[in-house]
């Protein structure tokens, strides 16, 4: 076993963590589970504690699936893959109804839709299916983290200059804007504005990284 | 009647699966760069839709919902298996669209061959589960009123990645910043689109 030899945290493990952050990271650059996450992204709470399902999620499931990836026959695998994720949702679904109720009722579906975020298919698909237990954990991880600090940029300006407030702390109110002629813009509350965060999102990511443009 | 003409145009317009809830964004994006592509993913997905929601419907109506298994017996009543609804509605996704699949290669090789390979990805097309999960939250009476909200929703899908199909097509002749070109400016046009779709909203038949 080559795994055996490698340091817990050899470089190219750590790489596996942090790539992820930026530049192969899941939502700007491979383009997935966008589904779930520009829907919750209008206040900060429910951004963060989407961010930490999908965290708990996947690397659970990268770990269960890694662990059963030579027991799974091909043909099958994309059930097999439901199957766990759908159960680790369930899961998560009942903790929060049980502790943060609020924010459970906010997310409605969109937590039930984890079970699709192709993020967390495709990096079973890619990842899970093909490497060992300690590896697809790191990958999951570092995978939602690229997933997680999106969302919760988004939600960060969208919040603040939509709604003027932090985490339903009036921010703006405090530093005393409003009575300099400062208004809300209330189109951040609306949804396709999420689309657009993202779009100049993934402009400046790209304007540094000019790697990663598209012919 | 009315009523379902309402649920319709509702599903179509205003609560558009991508531009309100931005659900089966990933398929949306990754095949919508032509739009001959982009009609087969649509027609998959109303396809896909029309069966599955009805389905998954009466799987809340007798199975999930608390309550639901009294035809069993008296001492059913108090059982709500509702926590289970995700992993039942997806394997009835998953097995549909198997099954959808496999129909559909037996009675139309044609239509196989243009819908075929978007079958598999529908799966785990957010927008499918979406629906279900929609006509869970809002309780729809009948299995009329359901079908006709997948089917809705279904066509507001396929309205939607048809339009930005072709507008990709288009914008290849434009100079677009180098760093948007691709999919920044897709997803700027798709928020641009969504605003135009919010005009639908507040209309009530």
């Amino acid at each position: 076993m080559s795994d055996k030899k490698e340091v817990l945290f050899s470089k190219k493990n750590r790489k596996l963590l942090t790539d992820p952050l930026n530049d192969n990271n899941p939502v700007t650059t491979q383009v997935l589970g966008i589904c779930s996450a520009l829907a919750i992204t209008v206040q900060l709470k429910p951004a963060i504690v989407m961010a930490i399902s999908v965290l708990v999620v996947m690397s659970v499931a990268n770990v269960v699936v890694s662990l059963m990836r030579n027991l799974i026959p091909s043909r099958i695998r994309i059930i097999v893959q439901l199957v766990v994720i759908a159960a680790l949702v369930i899961l998560v679904d009942q903790v929060l109804k049980a502790f943060v109720y609020d924010v459970s009722k906010e997310l409605s579906v969109f937590v039930g839709l984890i079970i699709t975020n192709c993020i967390i298919m495709g990096r079973l698909e890619a990842f899970a299916l093909g490497n060992g237990v300690w590896k697809s954990f790191l990958d999951g991880l570092g995978n939602a983290f690229g997933y997680g600090w999106i969302l919760i940029a988004v939600a960060f300006f969208r919040e603040l200059l939509g709604a003027g407030t932090l985490f339903g702390f009036p921010v703006i109110e405090k530093l005393g804007l409003y009575e300099i002629g400062y208004e809300n813009n209330g189109m951040m509350i609306l949804p396709p504005m999420a689309l657009v965060t993202v779009g100049i999102i993934i402009w400046i990511q790209r304007t540094k990284n000019r790697d990663l443009i598209e012919s | 009647m009315e009523e379902l003409v309402n649920i319709f145009i509702q599903s179509i317009f205003i609560d558009n699966m991508v531009f309100a809830y931005f659900l089966g964004m990933c398929s949306y994006l990754a095949v919508s760069k032509t739009v001959k592509t982009s009609v087969g993913m649509g027609f998959a997905v109303i396809f896909v839709l029309g069966f599955t929601v009805p389905i998954n419907f009466l799987l809340e109506k007798f199975v999930l919902k608390s309550g639901a298994l009294s035809w069993i017996g008296d001492s059913f009543i108090d059982v709500d298996l509702s926590f289970l609804s995700f992993i039942m509605f997806i394997a009835i996704i998953a097995s549909m669209v198997q099954l959808v699949e496999m129909i559909v290669e037996k009675i139309s090789p044609a239509l196989y061959g243009s819908l075929g390979i978007f079958l598999p990805l529908i799966a785990v097309n957010c927008a499918i589960l979406g629906g279900s999960l929609f006509m869970q939250e809002r309780a729809y009476d009948s299995i009329t009123e359901a079908t006709v909200f997948g089917l809705g929703s279904g066509i507001g899908w396929f309205l939607a990645i048809v339009a930005i199909a072709a507008i990709r097509e288009k914008i290849r002749y434009s100079h677009v910043p180098a760093p948007l070109r691709g999919l920044g400016i897709t997803f700027i046009i798709t928020g641009l689109m969504g605003i135009g779709f919010m005009s639908f909203m507040g209309i009530k038949l």
